[in-house]
């Protein structure tokens, strides 16, 4: 047997890559969830509780190097899937008249590509939605109400101070931005009930991908075994409906809530 | 015509020592440039093959199916015997010897059966080292079982595909030498004639299956290892496309065919259950170590269970007839091959054959005793006290599943039947045939540069095959013999150099086949090739089958004479040559048939006695055993084409025996 | 053995000359046919009704009817090796169908198995992978270390003949969405992966394989699982696991 060098052009690395991508925003998924849980508490405290969130994971530098490889993983797990779908197509090109796949394997197992564009298509208008309004738009600004004074990026009120654009002017300095108010474009978006639906779809469509995706990650990396496997694929079901479900009952509660 | 067997001189156990250090060798640098075509990839064409490749020959291999792995030699089920001793029961090269030879029932040469018996070990290690994954036990070891009514523990297994799993790993070795350019492998094509040149096999004619092109062939040597006949009789255990053509072609062209007639008849086959049915299946041997074989004893419970009015569990023991405990009592269900087949016929002529197809043809095999007495040792096991009969009968069965579970399912698959709960119904079907191209000690044929290997030749079972004997045997001609022979003769052919295919012999040969095909392509005929074949096969199976007299052989001679002059007539091949034609390619593999049918009834009815596969009723013993002839037929019947299968010459190669004292075989 | 009465079915079958002409699926009546026959006995019946019609008959591959051998291969009813789990299509009886029944046969479909005639493919892309690494380099001869010499434990020995009963029918492509050969490249590659005498050659053997795979064609695997579902000898996803580290750990290292 000659030697031969495998890496980067097999389909097996594509594969590594795509399970790698797919499990780390697996855990992405969890921490997003994490912070969005924290809109089903009611009222101003809430509210408050959300933004200061928002703005932590705005600006602190280790969240920052985070969200970049989190895109970056999207981007990478998109485009690879793509490559991979292509060779996937490419590998039978005439197909059978007919066809019973449905008593061999799942339907979201071979329809990952569907459900990633699927997700793709709702990533973008999720990040239009909120992230490029709240980072690039005029976001609403919380501002004191009811006695409560401005705040400032930590939480704390200013005293005595103006809000001009939404920075804080105290005694003709400026101390700075004063939140932004994601939680009410949240608010407000879901009382949309057609980006209603759309959130709750998207999520069905993650559902579908995780289900699938991942144990499959596991399985493209090698890692099986009698004893856990089993466990892992428990798990992963129990991931795939618990994780999209959560998310999905967050625009559900805040329209009906509203 | 001569047959010189060459044995070699000296006492039996190192004879084979000896002719390796006497025999000529080939240096490696001149085996470059020396090519040897073989014949057939199973595990004699597949071991062989790979084997003279690392040697250093150039080969060729050809094989009829998509892949060398599909050769037949990979449905074989029950194992492979060695004297490796690893139990420590006693076993050693001499009692393996013994074992083949007496149960080959005396007719086969003690030289070369000793050979057999000495290289087997090495295949095992041979095979090991490959990473062929044999039955272990706890302690990480090899496993045995014990097998067709020896004494002692020596057959391997891998559960029940070794066939497959030695036959891949001899594939395996070809692909390494395939890979290196050394085996330069054939699939889809079948030999069609083999070509002489100044008397020495030169090479073959070679049908490329899927274009139809005539190909021509050269090299130094050839081999054919391309099996046994055994679908002569249509219905077989052997695969669809196993066939005599190679064998048979190398006969007309000066190879002569030995003991045509010893044919085995395996006993555990699932009945035939209409006249649609292409093909037979072998329920494994092992099954009747805990299955009781039986008929009705009245007449009627026979015919009412045909008809469907009667069900097996539902007839009294008193009513039943075990009738092998009966005649045998010593060995009981577990007698040889033969007896246990010859037996079951007799019960079904009588009129007591349990199925319903058109010959009646089948008998009970009953776990129902062994599910309860294993029922009875688990439930004891167990601590169970006074356990219903329902109990018992489900934690037999699960014994039972632990044994033979996936022959079982086999069964059910097949029949619809649940033999957990209703006795299995088994009949005799064609399986091996022991007789083929009569070789020399070195696996030559009587054409110079011709060898046979594997069932393909006729050397080492006699009359009958053990079980798990022909696994070894095709491995040891492959891995062990013929590598070390073949050289003998090849080393007068280094300064040869390239034998061309464009010479006069090369064109009559490739004429003849393409005449052949030709002829049969636009014969426009009326009757489909199938048609001749299942004839040809009621033929075989009533008249020169399990139980042959001198009337039937005479018929058959005529008939099988009559059928081929009509096949010649009236047989329609659809389609044409120069693509993939599976009717062309059976036309020509069935008209082969026709002939040999003939000369396997000519031997039946020239050998006047009875041994091991071969029965005639006129040869028994008063208690209807078979009547071996010793004194008269202890000889090798070696038959020479002259141009019809009715004028082959007769030649006989006595057999001595040195060794062993000739006996009897009693199993009662 | 029942004495079921005999079937009538509609049978639509991909007739296709040779690799380079145009196929298309033929409409076949064939009656009578015996519940307790085999799926390939009801094709014998078939072309010998279309020799005797003086037509063409349809050209499938097949050998030893007995489940083991690997040959046959046919697409039946939207599934490889037709309804039944753990079966060969030789192994496939007429009772699993019902009177009145329409049956699509079509042959493997993969870039990889191009088509030699009506129900044939050409499967020697399996034999290349092979060549390319299915082996472990030992020469024949008389004195290899005995084969006790290196006690196995059972239970690899056992996994390894699992691993090794594959028939290489290519089942497992034609049930793939992706044609992949994963499965059938994975158990070989197992076998000795499980073996002592395997680890020499590994490394090497795990690269070559799978890059041989994908040079002949072969999709990558989507994990869908329907390779095990479908395989007639229920070769485990475990396989492919194992390649997928064996393959990971050879090439980082």
């Amino acid at each position: 047997m000659s030697e031969s060098k495998g890496l980067i052009k097999s389909h097996l690395v594509k594969k590594y890559w795509m399970a790698f991508t797919g499990l780390f925003l697996c855990l992405f998924l969890v921490g997003h969830l994490a912070g969005n849980l924290q809109l089903f508490i009611p009222g101003y405290s809430g509210q408050l509780q959300f933004n200061e969130y928002a703005v932590f994971m705005t600006t602190n530098p280790l969240i920052k190097i985070m969200s970049y490889v989190t895109y970056f993983s999207i981007l990478f797990h998109a485009v690879d899937g793509l490559v991979i779908s292509i060779a996937n197509k490419k590998a039978r090109p005439e197909k059978y008249a007919y066809s019973k796949p449905g008593n061999n394997s799942i339907w979201s197992s071979r329809n990952m590509g569907i459900l990633g564009t699927v997700i793709l298509v709702y990533i973008v208008i999720h990040m239009q939605n909120f992230w490029y309004k709240f980072k690039f738009g005029t976001p609403p600004h919380m501002t004191a109400e009811d006695g409560v004074s401005p705040l400032l990026q930590d939480g704390t009120a200013v005293k005595g101070g103006i809000v001009e654009n939404g920075e804080v002017m105290l005694n003709g300095e400026n101390m700075g931005a004063v939140m932004g108010d994601l939680y009410t474009i949240v608010l407000e978006s879901f009382q949309n009930p057609i980006i209603v639906a759309f959130y709750v779809l998207g999520m069905i469509a993650i559902g579908f991908h995780l289900v699938h995706g991942f144990q499959s990650g596991f399985q493209s990396l090698g890692l099986r075994n009698k004893k856990y496997t089993p466990i892992v694929s428990k798990l992963g079901y129990a991931f795939a409906v618990i994780v999209p479900l959560l998310f999905a009952l967050i625009p559900i509660y805040m329209f009906i809530a509203a | 015509m001569i047959l010189d067997s060459k044995i070699p001189e000296g006492p039996l156990k190192d004879k084979w020592t000896n002719h390796k250090n006497n025999i000529n060798l080939v240096n490696p640098a001149n085996k470059r440039n020396i090519d040897i075509i073989v014949v057939g990839t199973g595990l004699a064409g597949g071991s062989a093959s790979a084997t003279l490749a690392e040697l250093g020959y150039n080969v060729k291999s050809f094989c009829y199916q998509d892949s060398p792995r599909r050769a037949h030699s990979i449905a074989a089920q029950g194992g492979i015997n060695a004297a490796k001793n690893y139990q420590g029961d006693g076993d050693s090269t001499y009692r393996l010897f013994y074992d083949t030879i007496k149960g080959g029932d005396y007719r086969s040469r003690e030289a070369n059966v000793y050979r057999l018996a000495e290289v087997s070990a090495s295949i095992i290690d041979q095979c090991v080292a490959q990473g062929v994954p044999f039955a272990r036990d706890y302690g990480g070891l090899l496993d045995n079982r014990s097998f067709g009514g020896v004494l002692v523990s020596r057959t391997f297994y891998a559960k029940g595909q070794t066939g497959q799993q030695l036959l891949l790993g001899a594939y395996s070795a070809m692909n390494r030498q395939i890979a290196k350019g050394k085996i330069k492998m054939y699939n889809r094509h079948e030999m069609l004639d083999v070509v002489i040149v100044d008397g020495k096999a030169r090479g073959i004619i070679a049908r490329n299956l899927v274009t139809g092109e005539i190909e021509r062939h050269s090299a130094h040597a050839v081999v054919l290892a391309s099996g046994g006949y055994g679908n002569v009789f249509f219905l077989s255990t052997n695969a669809m496309g196993s066939n005599v053509t190679a064998a048979w072609k190398a006969h007309k062209k000066g190879a002569v065919f030995a003991n045509p007639c010893y044919t085995q008849i395996h006993p555990t086959c699932i009945p035939v259950h209409g006249t649609q049915q292409s093909k037979l299946t072998l329920m494994s041997e092992s099954l009747r170590n805990d299955g009781r074989i039986w008929v009705p004893k009245n007449l009627e419970d026979a015919k009412a269970v045909r008809e469907g009015k009667l069900k097996a569990v539902d007839i009294k023991e008193e009513d039943r007839d075990y009738y092998l405990e009966r005649r045998y009592p010593s060995f009981g269900n577990l007698v040889p091959r033969d007896v246990a087949s010859r037996a079951a016929k007799e019960r079904c002529d009588a009129g007591y054959g349990v199925v319903a197809n058109d010959t009646n043809e089948g008998v009970f095999l009953d776990f129902a005793s062994a599910i309860m007495r294993y029922g009875k040792e688990e439930a004891h096991i167990k601590g169970i006290e006074n356990p219903s009969n329902e109990e018992i009968r489900k934690l037999g069965e699960k014994v039972i599943e632990n044994k033979y579970g996936n022959l079982f399912e086999m069964y059910m698959q097949i029949t619809d039947e649940n033999p957990y709960k209703t006795p299995m119904k088994i009949y005799p079907a064609v399986h091996y045939t022991m007789g083929g191209i009569w070789v020399d000690y070195n696996l030559m044929t009587t054409v110079p540069g011709l060898y046979a290997t594997g069932e393909a030749n006729f050397s080492d079972h006699g009359a009958n095959r053990l079980g798990a004997s022909a696994l070894m045997q095709g491995l040891a001609d492959g891995y062990f013999v013929l590598p070390y022979t073949i050289g003998d003769y090849l080393a007068n052919d280094i300064r040869t150099g390239a034998i061309p295919t464009n010479t006069p012999e090369f064109d009559a040969a490739e004429k003849k086949v393409v005449d052949e095909i030709n002829k049969l392509v636009n014969n426009k005929g009326t009757k489909s090739v199938d048609y001749f074949h299942k004839k040809l096969g009621l033929i075989m199976w009533n008249k020169v089958g399990m139980s042959r007299t001198t009337e039937g052989l005479k018929e058959a001679i005529q008939e099988i004479s009559e059928l081929r002059e009509q096949f010649w007539k009236e047989v329609r091949v659809p389609g044409s040559a120069d693509d993939k034609n599976s009717e062309l390619e059976k036309a020509g593999r069935v008209a082969d048939f026709l002939e040999l049918g003939e000369l396997f009834a000519r031997d039946a009815l020239e050998r006047e006695e009875s041994c091991g596969g071969h029965f005639r009723e006129e040869y028994k013993t008063e208690e209807g055993e078979a009547l071996r002839r010793d004194d008269e037929f202890a000889y090798v019947s070696a038959w020479e084409y002259t141009g019809k299968p009715s004028e082959a010459i007769l030649h006989k190669e006595n057999l001595n025996f040195e060794n062993v004292e000739l006996k009897t075989r009693s199993y009662k | 053995m029942s004495q079921a009465k005999g079937l009538n079915l509609t049978l639509k079958i991909w007739r296709q000359q040779n690799a380079k002409s145009k196929g298309k699926i033929e409409t076949y009546q064939i009656e009578n046919i015996s519940p307790d026959s085999s799926f390939l006995e009801m094709l014998d019946i078939l072309n010998t009704e279309l020799i005797d019609k003086g037509e063409i008959p349809v050209e499938f591959d097949h050998d030893c009817r007995e489940g083991i051998c690997g040959s046959c291969s046919l697409y039946i009813n939207g599934e490889p090796h037709g309804p039944g789990k753990r079966i060969t299509t030789c192994q496939l009886h007429m009772r699993s169908f019902k009177d009145g029944d329409t049956i699509y046969i079509e042959p493997w479909r993969a870039a990889a198995f191009p088509i030699v005639k009506d129900l044939i493919v050409d499967r020697s892309a399996f034999d290349r992978i092979q060549h390319a690494g299915g082996y472990i380099s030992v020469n024949t001869s008389g004195n290899t270390v005995d084969a006790n010499a290196t006690p196995i434990d059972k239970h690899d020995a056992d996994e390894a003949f699992n691993s090794a009963t594959c028939i290489g029918c290519g089942a497992c492509v034609a049930a793939c969405k992706n044609a992949s050969a994963s499965l059938f490249v994975s158990a070989k590659i197992s076998q000795y992966a499980l073996l002592p005498q395997g680890q020499v050659e590994a490394k090497d053997r795990v690269l070559n394989m799978v890059k041989q795979a994908e040079k002949e064609g072969f999709g990558p695997c989507s994990n869908t699982g329907a390779c095990e579902v479908e395989c007639p000898k229920g070769i485990s996803l475990e396989n492919i696991a194992r390649m997928n580290r064996e393959f990971l750990a050879a090439s980082i290292s």
